[in-house]
């Protein structure tokens, strides 16, 4: 762990609710129940909160669901996640680890291997590099390498991506690293319903699960559905959700990317120049393929978008996967993927802001591809 | 409140004691540095001050400027000496001819296996082995445990898997990665796993078991269970970050987990005097607040009692227990190590004539009456027999079913699996020439 990200986390994620207690106790009452309430009546509810949710109802559920992690208890989570955990549940299962991602990485690893369902919280994706050893050599293949006869229930999540302002080592999409490792399953939630969705779905699943969230994501509140809020709700892993219908191109995206996507297809929409199909990955392995490729036969064009770097992407994973499939056969313009730069993630705001994409550069990029055409 | 919680608060209401108890530090550091060293140590007794920092909470005060590069060495326990007698009669082994003999013939049939299987690879039968030459003493750790306790080796533990009744076959099945391998074929040789013997199966990567132990050992103490964890290791996997991670997180999550370093004088080829530079692996357990025993590990007894006393203090108090178990590795590392290139061949023979834990052993059984050379010879050669069998038989068998290449990746197959399954299924329908199969077991 780095302490300078930790700084950075304490003094960028002031506590919302504590704020909010001062100024207005109602709209406080109604955070701490986790929900509000839009202009329309609907349900609302952070990604932060919808992640709480489901821990907190697996936890209930399952007596051998625990959380561990740097400052998952006492201090509530780098970025809450975890708020409120270690009252209800105890410190038996909801654990403050010494600063050592190998070591409770491979602690959680070993007690799944005992029977336990570990929910292993790395305070970011980019600190469990000091563990990778534990998630790809262990985690992910000894059921495999026993014969099937060592089970590895286990959920690794935490923040992934690029945040803001907080440079080269702790910006950074992992969606392609784990996304390459059979024996794991990978998830990549882009709002509230999916957050709680997958991560349950992360949960319960046999297999090891490494649930990818996003920083910038967790203070960002989307409408529940009546389903969702409920604590069957889970969320299949291994199958895409069409955000928006559309005719004229797919654009495929994960995590933060597809609001920027259905941004630029809104836009595009009003401005009269296509109307746009968004797809929202929502799980990285399995790849849900079969949807995207029934996408693109109807509308015969691909973009797609990432924060990650564009070598050996999730975005070309997804062009690889199209080309060898009977959908190439239907498409009218090569597909494009639009990606983070191919740099480390620079600090100085204006540099790191041209290194990601946006709904402006989707845009450009979806009115380029429909001008295009094969063989023209 | 939560324990931690309370921690901090002690820590806390120390300053304002600590502090009024503190003699002017500037007369007190003049003085020390123009005493004798006697009467300053008599002045440092008198006048000890606890700290009031969070971070080590049992320290002094002191005016003299201390660099400390060693701690006193920690002894190495031991019950027989090189000839097998007992060095001091209160630590005479209570126990009876079937079990001392057990774990005896256990070190002997390992010899045979070990002796049979390198030979094997050596012939091109098999492609990869490991000796347990030198370290079988370390089977009386095995023999202090309960069965139902969980073990995490390394991968030189074959004979803890031999004592828990493992048998031949399966030794050889999985050698031979055929279709009664437990492993499905799928691991290299000496990389054995048995659920129902509680033995996890072995992960090549150095060191990664360590912090899985103290996992495994979370959950048993959650459990409630009468169990704890024994894990396995080397010196040279010591090195590895994994090792202060798993140290670390067992103490401050209070573990019931046994740490046990063969510290058998070799990483491959690199001696342990190039490894580390401290008093072995045993003065880094007291650094991470733990207990701690040196054992002669050439020494079946002492290991033996000091994996008890450690498993008690694992199990009743819920503590991690490092043991270091001090040995010599005779063997070559691997079958892809030839120990020549950096050992003299009269060192290891030196070490098998004057300090050999089979000897050492054997010596003490004869002592008791419990052995004797016709004993010895009609063991070896049984069992020799009967691994010769398990080969034979193991050889012959059909490599498991294409259908094991997919299956276990995940619990159910991915539609990517079942793709790629069928893939090769009508592949190799469509080539039989090129894809022989008659040598594979048939699809469940």
């Amino acid at each position: 762990m780095s302490s300078m990200l930790k700084k950075a986390v304490t003094v960028s994620i002031p506590s919302v609710r504590q704020a909010l207690a001062r100024s207005n106790p109602v709209l406080a009452n109604a955070l701490l129940a986790k929900r509000s309430y839009n202009s329309k009546g609907g349900v609302e509810m952070t990604v932060r909160d919808a992640l709480n949710s489901a821990l907190e109802e697996e936890m209930t559920a399952d007596e051998k669901v625990y959380l561990l992690g740097e400052e998952v208890g006492q201090y509530n989570g780098a970025y809450k996640v975890s708020k409120g955990l270690l009252d209800k549940f105890g410190p038996k299962r909801v654990i403050d680890t010494p600063i050592t991602e190998s070591g409770f990485c491979g602690l959680a690893v070993g007690s799944a291997f005992a029977g336990l369902k570990p929910v292993c919280e790395f305070m970011t994706w980019n600190f469990a590099m000091q563990a990778i050893d534990q998630i790809v050599n262990s985690a992910a293949k000894t059921h495999y390498m026993s014969g099937g006869n060592v089970d590895c229930p286990i959920t690794f999540r935490g923040p992934n991506g690029a945040a803001a302002g907080v440079a080269a080592q702790h910006s950074q999409c992992f969606a392609a690293w784990y996304g390459s490792v059979p024996g794991l399953k990978v998830v990549s939630p882009w709002n509230s319903e999916d957050a709680k969705g997958l991560l349950k779905a992360a949960i319960r699943d046999p297999n090891p699960v490494v649930v990818l969230e996003n920083e910038l994501m967790y203070g960002i509140s989307f409408p529940m559905s009546e389903a969702a809020l409920s604590k069957d709700f889970v969320v299949e892993i291994g199958k895409a959700k069409i955000e928006k219908e559309g005719t004229d191109i797919t654009i495929v995206a994960h995590s933060r990317a597809v609001g920027f996507a259905l941004e630029a297809a809104q836009l595009l929409e009003k401005e009269g120049i296509c109307s746009a199909e968004v797809i929202n990955l929502r799980s990285i392995r399995p790849l849900d393929t079969e949807t995207i490729i029934k996408s693109v036969k109807k509308t015969n064009r691909l973009v797609t978008v990432e924060g990650g770097w564009p070598q050996y992407g999730v975005g070309s994973e997804i062009c690889a996967q199209i080309m060898e499939s009977e959908a190439f056969d239907h498409l009218d313009a090569p597909v494009v993927r639009v990606t983070g730069a191919d740099v480390p993630t620079p600090y100085a705001q204006n540099l790191e802001a041209y290194a990601f994409p946006d709904t402006e550069v989707i845009a450009r990029v979806v009115k380029r591809t429909l001008n295009k055409k094969i063989g023209a | 409140m939560y324990a931690r919680v309370s921690a901090r608060a002690l820590a806390r209401s120390i300053p304002s004691k600590a502090l009024k108890a503190t003699p002017a530090p500037l007369a007190h550091s003049a003085k020390a540095f123009s005493t004798s060293a006697l009467s300053m140590d008599a002045h440092k007794k008198k006048e000890r001050v606890k700290v009031h920092f969070p971070g080590a909470l049992d320290s002094h005060f002191s005016q003299v400027l201390e660099i400390r590069e060693k701690m006193e060495p920690i002894d190495t326990f031991r019950v027989m000496d090189t000839d097998g007698k007992v060095l001091d009669k209160s630590l005479e082994p209570e126990v009876t001819e079937e079990f001392a003999t057990k774990i005896y013939k256990d070190m002997l049939t390992l010899n045979v296996m070990d002796l049979i299987l390198y030979e094997a690879q050596r012939q091109g039968r098999i492609s990869f082995y490991m000796t347990n030459a030198g370290e079988e003493a370390y089977i009386g750790s095995a023999a202090a445990l309960d069965p139902e306790d969980e073990i995490f080796g390394q991968y030189r533990e074959a004979g803890t898997l031999l004592y828990r009744g493992f048998t031949l076959d399966q030794f050889m099945n999985q050698c031979y990665s055929n279709d009664m391998d437990l492993g499905k074929g799928r691991q290299m040789p000496v990389h054995y796993g048995s659920k129902a013997l509680h033995f996890q199966t072995i992960s090549s990567p150095l060191a990664t078991q360590l912090p899985q132990a103290s996992g495994a050992a979370y959950a048993i103490k959650r459990s409630g269970k009468k169990n704890c964890v024994m894990c396995y290791f080397g010196e040279g996997a010591a090195s590895e970050g994994d090792f202060h991670a798993a140290l670390n997180i067992a103490a401050t999550t209070s573990c019931p987990v046994i740490f046990f370093c063969r510290n058998n004088g070799f990483a491959i080829s690199t001696p342990a005097n190039e490894q580390y530079k401290g008093d072995g692996i045993a003065s880094r357990g007291v650094g991470y607040g733990m207990h701690t025993i040196r054992v002669d590990g050439n020494d079946v007894w002492a290991v033996y009692k000091a994996t008890q006393e450690a498993r008690k203090i694992a199990v009743e108090k819920h503590k991690p227990v490092l043991i270091e178990a001090m040995t010599y590795r005779v063997g070559h590392h691997s079958t892809s190590d030839d120990s020549s290139a950096y050992r003299s061949k009269k060192e290891v023979e030196d070490w098998k004539r004057h300090d050999n834990p089979m000897v050492r052993m054997r010596k003490w059984l004869e002592s008791k009456g419990w052995w004797d050379e016709a004993r010895e010879n009609a063991h070896k050669s049984t069992q020799r027999t009967a691994v010769l069998k398990s080969f034979a038989a193991a050889e012959k068998r059909k490599k498991p079913a294409v259908s094991e290449m997919f299956n276990d990746v995940y619990d159910k197959l991915t539609p990517n699996l079942i793709e790629q399954k069928k893939e090769l299924e009508e592949l190799i329908k469509k080539y039989p020439a090129h894809y022989d199969t008659s040598n594979y077991a048939k699809d469940n």
